[in-house]
């Protein structure tokens, strides 16, 4: 076994620790948190998903990857009982999307491709909503402790129509968040985001797999399935035509050589540099999230 | 689900709708501004050559002018719904564990007690220009019960094209229509001086029985058949309306 290989499982058991010792309100089923068998749709002659296998364990963050267009947010529609499927099956916390669609309802959060706010109310009074309609206890202490966690309470009273995109992407996480729910959807999180605000999410994110939640997120960003992802399934003309972790998916490829290259800055490293931004340290020069996804083997032990 | 949650999830969703109203009370003002202009309009300025036969021209108006506050009210209903569909408001509340109609019924109830308000304001207006009405509270109950079962009926048209619109301006043009309709019917003037055709017309449309039932009940003179047939119109739209708008909301969720 070699030693990149050995930090995949490394991790795999480590997420699966954080995830069993997690009280969730829904009652643990048995199997991974999302499994889809042969998944069929399509709109009237143009068939969007055509075969879609795909399972993802719990606790995982596993990224849904394809250009666009090519069924990333009807697959997530399907799961998120939004969307009828034409044919086969698809399980979110053991429970069948067709079937058990109010169990499912009850097993995940979506956060959809645009932040979906209430831009009338203000942040707080967003939070308290969503937590009325969980039948939480407390809503006013659940919106508080999320106003925290995602740096809002300055903002917290302020009508959510002034916000910036960063800070509405962040509140709608938030709102997904509560009722504690043990799987969720992020649909294209970071699109339309500036660089300082996809570092901002890809921080909540990363914080909601510590937590043991089972995250499916998609993207047509490279870069963020590579920062965030466990595991990376390809979404290519209906079909998931790769699945596997970083590391596995490289070995696809030629194997690599080694050369030296002067490494120029990205442009996005120098704006995040020049703006000062505090979590410009964490993510260009710490940012691989997993020492499983860093090919080199040779990643320093990972910040949170 | 228990039907106290589907209660109380109702309860919070109309809570949200109704804030939104609130923290743009200008949509009840203008509501209720073009109701109260075209009453002005036609008391004081076309109203002294119309002969209706009753002493109190504001009186006999002042019935058709409430139907047209409703008529442009809802489209406010349909404006607020299609911004929840728009902004993914409405899916969040679809893929939460919640009653999946409890989302409409909150913009049902908002539009009713919206409407109820901007009335209010226009029969506010009527009386200090000179409306006057000797009608009892039962009289009145019946007046208040014929204006929400019309503005529950237009509220499910509006929730259609809220719905369907794929434009801010195509969500609320639907009540275009409803507001010029009753200028064919007896709300402005006696359908008797309308040529043959147009007099047909105006006798048969759902505004002539609506209104002749209230001008009746606040008048009070005997109703007759008038609010039989108006409230069988009343009805007869709203349960329409209410299972289109059902069906579209649930292909929309398909």
């Amino acid at each position: 076994m070699s030693p990149e290989r050995k930090k995949v499982v490394h991790a795999v058991e480590r997420t699966a620790a954080a995830g069993g010792g997690r009280s969730t309100s829904a009652r643990p089923a048995d199997g991974p948190a999302i499994r889809v068998a042969d998944l069929h749709k399509a709109y009237g002659d143009h068939a969007v998903l055509r075969g879609v296998d795909l399972e993802v364990a719990r606790g995982s963050i596993v990224a849904l990857l394809g250009s666009n267009g090519a069924g990333k947010t009807t697959l997530v529609r399907i799961l998120a009982t939004l969307l009828r499927a034409d044919a086969g099956t698809a399980v979110v916390h053991g429970f069948d999307v067709a079937t058990q669609a109010a169990q499912v309802r009850g097993s995940f959060s979506l956060t959809g491709q645009f932040a979906a706010v209430d831009e009338i109310l203000s942040g707080r009074e967003n939070l308290v909503l969503v937590a009325r309609l969980r039948h939480q206890d407390d809503p006013a202490a659940v919106a508080d402790e999320l106003l925290t966690r995602f740096g809002l309470t300055e903002a917290a009273a302020r009508r959510v129509a002034t916000y910036s995109g960063g800070m509405r992407r962040r509140l709608d996480i938030a709102m997904s968040l509560i009722g504690d729910p043990p799987v969720i959807f992020l649909d294209e999180p970071t699109t339309g985001l500036d660089p300082e605000a996809r570092v901002e999410v890809w921080q909540s994110v990363r914080r909601l797999a510590e937590g043991g939640t089972t995250v499916l997120l998609t993207t047509q960003y490279l870069e963020e399935a590579e920062q965030l992802a466990d595991r990376i399934a390809i979404l290519h003309e209906g079909r998931i035509i790769a699945d596997g972790t970083l590391a596995e998916l490289k070995r696809l490829l030629p194997p690599a050589r080694v050369e030296y290259v002067e490494k120029q800055p990205t442009l996005e490293e120098v704006f995040l540099a020049v703006v000062g931004n505090g979590t410009t340290h964490g993510t260009t020069h710490d940012g691989a999230p997993r020492a499983a996804t860093d090919p080199t083997g040779t990643t320093s032990p990972r910040r949170s | 689900m228990t039907t106290t949650h589907v209660l109380a999830d109702t309860a919070v969703l109309t809570g949200r709708t109704l804030r939104h109203v609130t923290r743009s009370i200008d949509t009840i003002v203008t509501t209720a501004v073009t109701p109260i202009a075209m009453l002005l309009l036609f008391v004081y300025v076309l109203g002294g050559a119309i002969r209706t036969g009753s002493e109190s021209y504001v009186t006999y108006l002042l019935p058709g002018i409430l139907v047209i506050t409703i008529a442009s009210g809802v489209a406010y209903t349909a404006f607020r719904l299609f911004t929840d569909v728009k902004s993914g408001m409405f899916e969040r509340f679809q893929s939460m564990p919640i009653a999946r109609s409890g989302a409409l019924w909150a913009h049902v109830l908002t539009s009713l007690v919206a409407n109820l308000i901007s009335l209010a304001l226009v029969v506010g207006v009527a009386l200090l220009i000179g409306f006057r009405s000797g009608a009892d509270v039962l009289a009145w109950l019946a007046v208040v019960g014929i204006l929400v079962v019309l503005t529950l009926a237009l509220t499910w048209v509006a929730v259609i094209a809220g719905l369907t619109a794929s434009s801010v301006e195509g969500a609320s043009a639907f009540s275009y229509p409803l507001i010029f309709v009753p200028f064919i019917s007896s709300a402005f003037v006696p359908t008797e001086s309308m040529p043959g055709p147009v007099r047909w017309f105006a006798e048969n449309q759902p505004v002539t029985s609506i209104v002749d039932t209230i001008r009746a009940l606040l008048a009070q003179e005997p109703v007759g058949t008038d609010i039989v047939v108006a409230l069988a119109w009343c009805v007869g739209v709203l349960l329409v309306a209410q299972l289109a708008a059902m069906a579209t909301y649930r292909r929309r969720a398909a």
